[in-house]
């Protein structure tokens, strides 16, 4: 996707008179005057300066609103054929930009306050205290070194993963029927599968599964009393609901492969392991770079399972950074420290990824 | 390999071999279709026993334990109790609402905006100051590494203040935003599989390029998108951090109904198996019925 220039070509005498144009200019600036007039009185009474303003900030959102409609419809009235292509791409841009951006902005302010909903105070700017808490808790460490370890735990999901498609490529009867059915647990939300599998089948006592682990000898299991035990359950149940997710890329990896290729190798004289390890592996490497990738995006947002299983426990072994943060939320309500901590998450991650595909992209170039 | 005839020694050798690569790969796709089954087939028949039938770890229906209508009685769910008034029934079909009309709109609204914005993105040149089409591309793709936890406390302030927490349209907003770079990526891999000359030949005849959109690429890329809907649909219905954060009462989603079962009181474990039943089915037969879109959207952009 790097073409520059349109692939789609229009050509048109578009004629748009002065009065139209200003017309448009002055739709959007009266909308967003009437944005920050509205702003404006409402801080003012919020901060007590005005007794006249409403309850909520709602009518300030109705008039961004009406703002934003104001300026898709002002690309077609300035701009005519020009901004009807405009119109495709602006409403998903506003969208994420005030989704996203003024709130990371804004939590860029309250990460440095500190803010108890609970109390009446409201935000109390306190400087780099947060970061200093932040710094001593070695609480949030150890989540974001468990982080490390889940993310590890993206390799066996990916061999695994890779096995199953292979299976489901294979010369097979019912093929559609085992599709389905590995495809389900991706299907089953987190917080269902954690209730399903964490607290009812490893359930001490008569859960099946503890049952099953009493016949193999194991006498007491307990699956989250130490922490390498609860830790690799957690990770064990993530990689069951999303195992499908990187078996079903893999497979579609596989299906796209040339036949003949792989054909040509078994002329060769190649055997099974030998074809998988000197062909179908190299050549599945951009698919399985992708897969893996964004295997690892979905798995730093990891925390339904561990929120409703362990909630952390035993001893923060299980926590990950978000169940953290959602549980330093829970017990103290204090909105800013909780911000802060996952701002620096945010840059960690961004640091993360960055060099995940820098590297990755790195090492693709490179010639097999 | 000398030649092969029937029943030579080394027929039979490749024979064997065969046969046993077969038990393998048949035995292998049994063992994980019984994990991916069993927990799914515990919760469902979990749903229809009695405390001892579960203490005893009877596991299947008529063989070791006569199914009861206990664990569905809980949520007033129950052929016996279906004509009655029942509040649980009520409180439960509130938050299956929720949750559908929260999955629904946010995956609509999304696969909107999501289309336009590929389709824009796939034809036409923008310059936003410094953002040119790749940019902007990386922009909405980006927002998939932005961990959830990073948005949710800015919004539980916002929302407070603007009066939309405890509100479907507040979640409805989070979960478009939440999908949105989904659907943009399956998206952008469907028109760019439609030959531009399809348009243009529109163009000659007429039609604006809004028209040309509707009129002959919408259609074309009809299964791409139902593939984007569903796997947003999917998100949507499952997520659970947010609407932990967001909600309360009046908005509360299915599955944050699910998490707060599980506390206090010890398990009772028919009626959570009964809710976690319900929970999941839907997007069971959604599976089932719909594979074939799943596997589409999942495997768009996996291979160019």
């Amino acid at each position: 996707m790097s073409t520059e220039g349109d692939l789609l070509h229009t050509v048109t005498a578009d004629n748009i008179s002065e009065a139209r144009q200003r017309t448009g200019r002055w739709m959007v600036r009266a909308s967003a005057a009437l944005v920050v007039l509205l702003a404006v009185f409402q801080f003012a009474h919020e901060t007590g300066r005005t007794d006249i303003g409403f309850a909520t900030w709602r009518p300030v959102l109705y008039a961004y609103m009406l703002w934003a409609t104001a300026l898709c419809a002002a690309q077609v009235i300035i701009n005519g054929e020009k901004g009807k292509r405009t119109l495709f791409v602006l409403p998903a841009a506003l969208f994420v930009i005030s989704l996203v951006i003024f709130p990371l902005l804004f939590a860029g302010y309250i990460s440095f306050t500190d803010w108890n909903l609970a109390s009446p105070d409201g935000p109390q700017p306190n400087g780099w205290d947060n970061m200093r808490e932040m710094w001593n808790d070695g609480f949030y460490w150890n989540a974001l070194k468990n982080m490390v370890y889940y993310v590890l735990a993206v390799s066996v999901e990916y061999v695994i993963a890779f096995g199953l498609a292979l299976l489901l490529n294979a010369q097979i009867r019912a093929r559609k029927f085992f599709r389905v059915v590995f495809l389900l647990p991706l299907m089953l939300s987190p917080v269902a599968v954690s209730w399903m599998i964490g607290k009812s089948m490893m359930e001490i006592r008569f859960g099946p599964i503890s049952r099953l682990a009493r016949e193999l000898g194991w006498d007491n299991p307990s699956f989250f009393g130490s922490p390498e035990i609860a830790r690799f359950m957690i990770m064990a149940m993530d990689a069951w609901t999303f195992i499908p997710f990187m078996m079903i890329m893999l497979l579609a990896g596989l299906q796209a492969l040339p036949r003949e290729v792989i054909e040509a190798s078994k002329v060769d004289g190649a055997s099974g392991w030998q074809s998988f390890k000197e062909v179908i592996f190299p050549l599945m490497l951009p698919v399985s770079v992708t897969a893996v990738v964004i295997r690892i995006i979905f798995k730093l947002k990891l925390a339904d399972v561990i929120i409703n299983v362990t909630s952390g426990g035993p001893g923060g072994a299980t926590d990950s950074v978000t169940s953290f943060i959602f549980r330093e939320y829970r017990d103290r309500s204090n909105v800013g420290y909780g911000t802060l901590l996952a701002m620096v998450y945010l840059v960690l991650i961004i640091i993360f990824v960055t060099l995940l595909l820098k590297l990755v992209s790195r090492w693709m170039e490179r010639p097999a | 390999m000398s030649a092969v005839f029937k029943n030579h020694p080394s027929d039979r050798r490749m024979k064997t071999r065969w046969w046993a690569s077969r038990v393998a790969i048949y035995a292998a796709l049994m063992t994980w279709a019984v994990i991916c089954l069993f927990p799914i087939f515990w919760t469902i028949t979990t749903s229809f026993k009695l405390a001892p039938d579960v203490m005893k770890g009877n596991l299947i229906p008529w063989w070791d334990f006569t199914p009861r209508w206990k664990g569905w009685e809980s949520l007033g769910l129950s052929p016996r109790l279906i004509g009655e008034v029942s509040t649980v029934r009520e409180e439960f079909l509130k938050r299956f609402w929720n949750s559908t009309v929260v999955a629904l709109s946010a995956s609509a609204l999304a696969v909107v905006l999501g289309s336009l914005a590929a389709y824009g993105l796939s034809r036409f040149s923008f310059k936003f100051g410094f953002m040119r089409n790749s940019d902007i591309s990386f922009f909405f793709l980006s927002q998939m590494i932005l961990p959830p936890v990073v948005l949710a406390l800015p919004f539980l302030v916002l929302y407070r203040s603007l009066d939309l927490l405890d509100s479907r349209v507040g979640l409805i907003l989070l979960y478009t935003l939440m999908v949105l770079p989904i659907v943009i990526w399956i998206m952008r891999d469907q028109f760019e599989g439609i030959p531009v000359e399809l348009e243009e030949a529109a163009l000659v005849d007429g039609l604006g390029i809004w028209g040309a959109f509707i009129q002959i690429v919408l259609p074309i890329a009809l299964p791409g998108m139902v593939a984007a809907f569903i796997l947003s649909l999917v998100l949507c219905w499952n997520e659970y951090f947010f609407a932990a954060l967001l909600t309360s009462t009046d908005a509360k989603t299915l599955p944050v109904m699910v998490a707060s079962q599980t506390g206090s009181q010890g398990i009772n474990w028919w009626s959570m198996a009964a809710l976690s039943s319900a929970a999941i089915l839907p997007l069971v037969v959604v599976a089932i019925f719909l594979e074939k879109y799943i596997i589409k959207g999942m495997a768009a952009g996996a291979v160019k």
